[in-house]
């Protein structure tokens, strides 16, 4: 499974751009994203840019579903909607994933994102993702 | 109308150039008006979502979206005032073609005291061909003006 997400972190270049990295609790995907300077939107607070949250979101709700759906073909975003609920504070951000339905061709799964405690996420995910051909 | 007070502000700091997260991207401010921004993103190797498509990564496009609604929110600002977003939907009608910019366009449409409204879509060859629509809002708090 750690090769396999291992693989998948390779095969998404943004991954990197961002700095994310992801560990397995048995299939329990955490993602992490270091605090950086130039994750940075808000210089004033500072604050994480929004856009790098949204993106870590929904690369965790890939990468979780590369992990799932291995043999077929890399999931597409269909949508995503984004709550914001708290500043991203300069300091290391977590995320995880929960498969709310996963039919033959659309997944739909929820992201949370945490700094401190899981408990209180600075933002929420719900995204919407194409993983197989509709039948011809 | 009042003028927003915020264009002459935003001609005087760039909102791309001096934002570390859209510098890491590579965004580039195109034009702003009252209500309105435009922001491109050149394309980069190190922005693609998947290795064998070669396709932008839809966190790329999140970015610059999120951005661009956060221009046209600042011009359309009485004063000047920091902006945070409340929420963010972005529904992708097609993948970027790999290779080429994309950029995003934002027109805040209702602006209340704490509240902005605003609507944007983002292209890579034509506006009338876009690759993703969002829709989003801002919460709008006072700013603490530092000595500059």
């Amino acid at each position: 499974m750690s090769e396999q997400l291992d693989a998948a972190l390779k095969a998404m270049p943004y991954t990197a751009l961002l700095g994310m990295s992801g560990e397995l609790a048995g299939d329990e995907l955490i993602t992490r994203m270091p605090f950086r300077e130039d994750l940075v939107g808000n210089t004033w607070l500072p604050a994480i840019h929004g856009g790098a949250i949204g993106a870590f979101l929904e690369l965790t709700a890939l990468l979780s579903l590369r992990l799932r759906i291995e043999a077929r073909r890399a999931p597409l975003t269909i949508g995503v909607t984004v709550e914001y609920l708290r500043p991203g504070r300069p300091k290391e951000t977590f995320a995880q994933a929960r498969f709310k339905r996963m039919g033959r061709t659309i997944a739909n799964l929820h992201v949370e994102a945490w700094q401190d405690e899981s408990r209180t996420p600075i933002a929420l995910l719900q995204g919407r993702f194409l993983i197989g051909d509709t039948p011809d | 109308m009042t003028e927003p007070i915020t264009l002459q502000w935003l001609s005087r700091g760039d909102f791309v150039s001096r934002t570390p997260h859209a510098r890491l991207l590579g965004m580039e401010m195109v034009s702003f008006e009252a209500n309105r921004g435009v922001i491109r993103l050149p394309w980069r190797e190190d922005l693609e979502g998947d290795t064998d498509t070669r396709v932008l990564s839809g966190g790329a496009v999140t970015a610059l979206l999120d951005h661009a609604c956060g221009l046209a929110v600042t011009a359309s600002m009485i004063k000047p005032s920091s902006c945070a977003t409340l929420d963010l939907r972005i529904d992708y009608q097609r993948p970027a073609e790999p290779g080429k910019a994309v950029t995003a366009e934002a027109h805040c449409y209702r602006m209340t005291r704490q509240i902005a409204f605003v609507r944007a879509s983002a292209w890579d060859e034509s506006p009338d061909h876009p690759l993703a629509t969002a829709q989003a809002t801002f919460v709008l708090t006072a700013l603490k003006v530092r000595d500059p």
